[in-house]
């Protein structure tokens, strides 16, 4: 052990612009993988991280939306038949849309408009200021990175700028809170009560509805029993019209593009991964091939090959992690300077699985040279071959 | 007293390339080494000498035949046994990838003491006085690429017998050196050899470089053809123009152009 150490050690220490350069090699993969990892992630989060934050332990659509908030319509009809079913403690109305918040200085920052239901599910809670306690009201609750991204805080006047018809229309509201991130679509959200949402709204959204009472995208039901899920969604299903019951993560699983986007982006981590792994067996097998002479006459001396697999592995180990560990710390590093609405979001987990993965994976890609090395003849230290 | 090297009868076998026949690389070779002795073998390509010092190395292993180094037979050994054996009691010289490029000189032949567990105080003073005898005292932090061809064959020289191996294996170690060097090489490799006791073989195909040999063993045709043991002997075939008795053409050397330049030179 302590030979191959002292080997594999000195190899690359006395070679260390070679290696050096290979561990750059292996941190600009490292830095990629981290990329898309931190990529899925924040795109992922943008479109969940309101559902994934959410008061609710269930959620209601329409039956025919196939669990799509936008394609789901909940009437208010429903929502009363949804209250009066045993077990629900509260059941809020929610409804989505898109809207954009001008800028003096940029371009207008677009927004998920989120009407919701005071007091109720849905609502959401706030760092500073006041929740939303009127229906009706001039009121919003912004999310933290719209506050810092419009440099609006609690009192200050927000416009919200939706089109009618074909009109763009611009409307005053007083922020009366501040909530933290809570992203729906990939964008950030500003809340308002339900009332004042259907009027903000993109009338073209309406559809030239005439309906005389609003309906809402969906209703979050919170359960005075989370542990009685599964009886509560069957009386949901049993005593309430047409309606189809999701759980939050079923929820955002759902939503349009999610599971493609993760996908794509899992396909991309791994290609990553893969070409890791072949430029990491590629270098090492070159190396070994360089030294064929070398390693035979190692062997020719009497270095047991156990001596001669340690240091290899040893060697490939020590470049894959300084690489990472190079990567990781420029991943970091940028990280710090990329702007809060790209969506990358690094986080311990999905960090520590892709080095992880590239730490078990790197090594395993130089198997094969090590396995060549091992197979190298003490003879070719003679120019013979067996 | 057991002899450092016996080899009896040994006879290593190839098929040929074309698969239809045998060849014979090595047939019934017998050789016997004391201690303290420096032996040469020679002959030209082909003659079968690189596939007996691989074969006496515990490299290759023998179709037939027994190679005994201090009493022990190479050929009824597992490889592990025979990997640890070399370690032990054989020292390399090789032509090529002699040392390793990223150990300096001292660290390469402290290696070998690192193999056999006996990297300690003595052992590294033993390794410095060995490099220093071989006048490379100012050269031990050096990487072989900072030192000549002949300091890199002299260092090999010390790794070989830093471990005072029973046995000495050199396989033409003068073959990427000037004539200058070549001859200190050898020189210096006779005279370590004999001091400490030590039998030697050295695979060679310049004649010139057997004048500091106590035998030469001739192989042709993977046979041993002749034995030279006697001084006047050894010095007729180092310098031929000084003597009839033994003529190239009987050594087998006469079609080789590059060698009757060489003693055109001399």
């Amino acid at each position: 052990m302590s030979n191959g150490f002292h080997l594999a050690w000195l190899e690359v220490w006395r070679n260390r612009a070679r290696f050096l350069l290979f561990s750059l090699v292996i941190a600009l993969i490292t830095l990629l993988i981290l990329f898309v990892a931190a990529l899925g992630e924040g795109l992922g989060l943008g479109n969940r991280e309101y559902l994934q934050k959410l008061d609710a332990d269930l959620i209601v659509f329409q039956d025919t939306a196939q669990l799509q908030i936008s394609a789901s319509q909940i009437s208010p009809a429903q929502l009363r038949a949804i209250r009066r079913v045993r077990g629900v403690d509260a059941a809020g109305a929610i409804a989505f849309a898109g809207a954009s918040i001008p800028r003096a200085s940029a371009k207008p920052m677009d927004i998920s408009l989120i009407g919701v239901e005071p007091g109720l599910p849905g609502a959401p809670p706030v760092l500073s200021g006041k929740t939303l306690y009127r229906s009706a009201s001039d009121e919003v609750v912004l999310d933290a990175v719209v506050a810092q991204m419009a440099g609006l805080a609690v009192g200050d006047r927000v416009t919200i700028r939706s089109i009618q018809d074909d009109r763009e229309t611009l409307y005053d509201l007083t922020v009366i809170g501040i909530t933290d991130s809570r992203k729906y679509s990939i964008r950030s959200a500003v809340f308002v009560p339900m009332d004042t949402w259907d009027r903000i709204r993109s009338q073209a959204m309406a559809g030239g509805s005439n309906m005389t009472e609003l309906p809402h995208n969906i209703a979050a039901v919170r359960l005075a029993d989370p542990t009685q899920a599964d009886e509560v969604r069957q009386a949901l299903l049993e005593q309430v019209d047409r309606v189809a019951i999701a759980d939050r993560q079923a929820t955002w699983e759902n939503a349009p593009g999610y599971s493609e986007q993760q996908s794509t982006l899992n396909t991309q981590r791994g290609f990553a991964l893969l070409i890791g792994v072949l430029v990491i067996g590629g270098f090492f097998q070159i190396q070994t091939l360089q030294k064929v002479g070398q390693i035979g006459m190692l062997k020719a001396v009497g270095t047991p090959n156990r001596t001669i697999a340690v240091a290899s592995l040893l060697q490939i180990v020590l470049v894959t992690a300084i690489g990472v560990l190079i990567g990781g710390a420029a991943a970091l590093g940028l990280a710090q300077v990329f702007p809060g609405n790209v969506p990358i979001v690094f986080t311990w987990e999905s960090g520590l699985a892709a080095v992880g993965s590239i730490m078990l994976m790197g090594p395993l890609g130089g198997l094969v040279s090590i396995r060549y090395a091992l197979r190298v003849e003490p003879l070719t230290a003679l120019g013979l071959s067996a | 007293m057991t002899l450092a090297l016996e080899a009896v009868q040994v006879t290593k076998e190839y098929p040929s390339p074309s698969g239809d026949g045998i060849i014979t690389a090595v047939d019934r070779m017998e050789m016997a080494l004391e201690r303290g002795e420096f032996v040469a073998l020679v002959g030209p390509s082909g003659s079968g000498k690189t596939t007996m010092l691989a074969m006496l190395a515990g490299l290759l292993a023998p179709n037939s035949g027994a190679i005994r180094i201090a009493g022990q037979d190479l050929t009824q050994m597992r490889e592990r046994e025979r990997t640890a054996f070399r370690r032990r009691e054989i020292g390399f010289t090789f032509q090529d990838n002699n040392l390793v490029p990223y150990l300096t000189a001292l660290e390469n032949v402290e290696y070998m003491l690192r193999l056999n567990g006996e990297y300690d105080r003595p052992g590294r003073e033993r390794a410095r006085e060995l490099l220093v005898r071989l006048g490379l005292e100012e050269r031990l932090k050096s990487l072989p690429r900072q030192l000549s061809g002949g300091q890199q064959q002299r260092v090999a020289i010390a790794r070989s017998l830093i471990n005072q191996p029973t046995l000495v294996l050199a396989d033409e170690p003068t073959a990427s050196l000037d004539t200058e060097r070549a001859f200190q090489v050898v020189e210096t490799m006779a005279q370590l050899v004999h001091a400490e006791n030590r039998a030697a073989i050295m695979v060679t195909h310049d004649l010139r470089m057997v004048e500091y040999c106590d035998r030469v063993i001739q192989m042709v045709d993977g046979r041993l053809e002749r034995v030279l043991s006697t001084r006047e002997d050894i010095t007729c075939l180092v310098n031929p123009a000084l003597c009839e008795r033994i003529p190239l053409a009987v050594l087998g050397y006469e079609e080789d152009e590059a060698l009757q330049v060489q003693y055109v030179e001399l």
